[in-house]
């Protein structure tokens, strides 16, 4: 059986903690525990928020007390063995152009590799989206190569443009609107990420990710039809992994 | 002409907030909604809405409102606050009235609402609510998402908010009667998630210290200066998710309650998190407040919530017919011609 803690976070939500790092097995238990509850509809939890290492349960403790909860939460995770994780394989189009990668020539400096090989690396890699989470329809993917790995910017960015593509330690987002930012940024997504008016996030936790190099004319093609309404961005397929 | 609420004014930052946009916290869409969930119903109430109607939350100053509707019934529920009503938006003075109450007001009349004191919060709520579309099911404003509530900010001059209803039902005004606001000293949390971060010393110095809340405190998050608390082992965490009313400690060791439009997930340690049936009362403390914090069990915090939901539903017994102003009693009891025989029976 797998080995995890339950920590409560107040009276309405309980920890269920796999480990404490970033790792895909751990990854895919958390999923698949929030595949299985979601599926399941207990009634008294209120909704799961799955993390790199977690999943959060937030209930309603005068319907389900936190004891009867942890039972349970034992009974799901004793079946976890082999679970599968529907997951979607995305090529997202990224500009590397330095006008939208504004820390390429910091992260060349930091790991002395040329523009060229920053990009190379950074896009030769199949990402797992491990949660969504910071701002709405924001994807956490790993890993990022271990040479590009680098800590946050001393000091982070007041503002950066939705769509920003940015790198910290081995993850890397993609900004669905502006906000402040301490991560190196490195190019741009024309692909909305988060839709304002259906209220959608593009990425789930479980996809996988590939980022596909186009040239800045590219970019803004993609991104006019993004404007107008007009660009489909579709799976190129599906998997079921096994996983646990 | 749609009915509306026109800001002629936004105070320091007013927003439109419900209960919240619950469900969604794995897209990375944050809770939000009132940080006074307790005053927000009761505001509600006193013009007859269901409890979970939008209104709006004005933090420190208040707004400035024009009536665009034939006539228009508001409440003011939270801290004090000086609540003008001005029969133009010319005019210089008016009818001074305080909180707490419901009052109907007509086209072209303009409420002034000053300075917020003792609390940090007064919800404006309005008979039938604001004719606006919910977003993933609720109309609180999310201004780190840009959505929700009047295009996803805080209200700014010349908005116009449409209204559900032309004119006010025909109804007496209310107030609120034995209703208290009063947010205690003792903040009650549960221990954890992330206590193992800390010594045992540094969780005795956390619930032995006095905080104070600071100016940097927002919807995000109350900021508290007082007794530093180092963590054991260094202060990043793989990011997990935030539970409202978590007390996170970053790098500096300060403490930070997270409030209701906190981000869904993060990387610092969080000592305790603070019992649902405390955080109405920790949303509107002001800046300045003091505060310390016990440790309570789940048990505890159970029977805490369950009074908290008693008192929620026995708002509408605090509900109470406001007493008409005396010139109008006069007014009326001469109209009945009362005042004279009474007069004439004591001669």
């Amino acid at each position: 059986m797998l080995d995890y803690r339950v920590l409560p976070a107040g009276d309405t939500a309980l920890v269920i903690e796999f480990g404490d790092r970033i790792d895909r097995t751990l990854s895919a238990a958390v999923l698949a525990l929030a595949q299985a509850l979601d599926t399941e509809r207990v009634t008294g939890i209120v909704e799961t928020v799955p993390t790199f290492r977690s999943l959060l349960v937030h209930y309603e403790p005068l319907v389900l007390s936190a004891a009867s909860l942890t039972a349970l939460i034992d009974d799901y995770v004793r079946e976890l063995r082999v679970k599968e994780v529907i997951g979607r394989v995305w090529h997202l189009p990224v500009c590397y152009d330095p006008h939208f990668g504004i820390d390429l020539d910091d992260v060349a400096l930091r790991t002395s590799l040329t523009s060229k090989q920053i990009v190379e690396r950074h896009s030769a890699p199949v990402y797992h989206v491990y949660m969504l989470g910071f701002l709405p329809g924001q994807a956490y993917m790993g890993e990022v190569a271990a040479e590009l790995a680098l800590d946050r910017r001393a000091s982070p960015r007041t503002s950066i443009p939705a769509g920003s593509l940015a790198i910290a330690g081995r993850m890397s987002c993609v900004f669905p609107l502006e906000t402040p930012c301490g991560w190196q940024v490195i190019g741009r997504c024309p692909v909305p990420l988060w839709d304002p008016l259906r209220a959608a996030a593009l990425l789930a936790p479980a996809d996988k990710v590939m980022f596909v190099p186009v040239s800045a004319r590219e970019y803004d093609t993609l991104r006019t039809r993004a404007a107008e309404g007009v660009l489909r961005v579709e799976p190129v397929s599906e998997f079921v992994g096994a996983v646990a | 002409m749609t009915p509306a609420l026109r800001i002629i004014s936004p105070g320091l930052s007013t927003t439109v907030q419900d209960l919240g946009r619950h469900g969604h916290q794995r897209l990375g869409v944050s809770v939000g909604g009132a940080l006074d969930p307790v005053s927000f119903r009761a505001a509600n109430a006193l013009v007859g809405n269901p409890g979970n109607t939008g209104a709006l939350e004005a933090i420190y100053v208040g707004p400035s409102l024009a009536i665009d509707a034939d006539d228009a019934r508001l409440s003011f529920v939270g801290a004090d606050a000086s609540i003008e009503i001005l029969e133009t938006a010319d005019a210089n003075a008016g009818e001074t009235i305080a909180p707490m109450r419901s009052v109907r007001l007509r086209r072209g009349q303009v409420v002034r609402v000053g300075s917020i004191k003792n609390g940090a919060v007064l919800y404006v709520a309005v008979e039938g609510g604001f004719a606006i579309e919910p977003v993933l099911g609720s109309v609180a404003t999310d201004g780190r998402g840009r959505m929700g509530g009047w295009h996803g900010r805080p209200l700014s001059d010349g908005d116009v908010l449409p209204l559900r209803r032309a004119a006010a039902t025909e109804r007496d005004e209310c107030r609120l009667e034995g209703f208290d606001l009063i947010a205690p000293h003792r903040i009650r949390v549960v221990l954890g998630p992330q206590n193992d971060c800390f010594s045992a010393d540094e969780i005795g110095r956390f619930f032995s210290s006095e905080y104070t809340v600071t100016a940097g405190s927002n919807r995000m998050g109350m900021r508290l200066e007082g007794a530093t608390i180092r963590h054991r082992n260094g202060f990043n965490i793989v990011s997990d998710a935030i539970a409202t009313g978590s007390v996170q400690v970053p790098g500096n060791g300060r403490p930070i309650i997270l409030l209701a439009d906190h981000q869904t997930t993060g990387g610092y340690p969080k000592i305790a998190t603070v019992i649902s049936a405390d955080l109405p009362a920790v949303g509107r403390l002001p800046i300045g407040s003091k505060i310390s914090f016990t440790p309570v069990t789940l048990e505890q915090a159970a029977a805490a919530r369950r009074e908290l939901c008693a008192a929620l539903d026995a708002i509408d017994d605090k509900i109470v017919r406001l007493s008409p102003p005396p010139a109008a009693v006069a007014a009326r009891l001469t109209a009945c011609n009362l005042i004279s025989g009474v007069c004439d029976a004591a001669a």
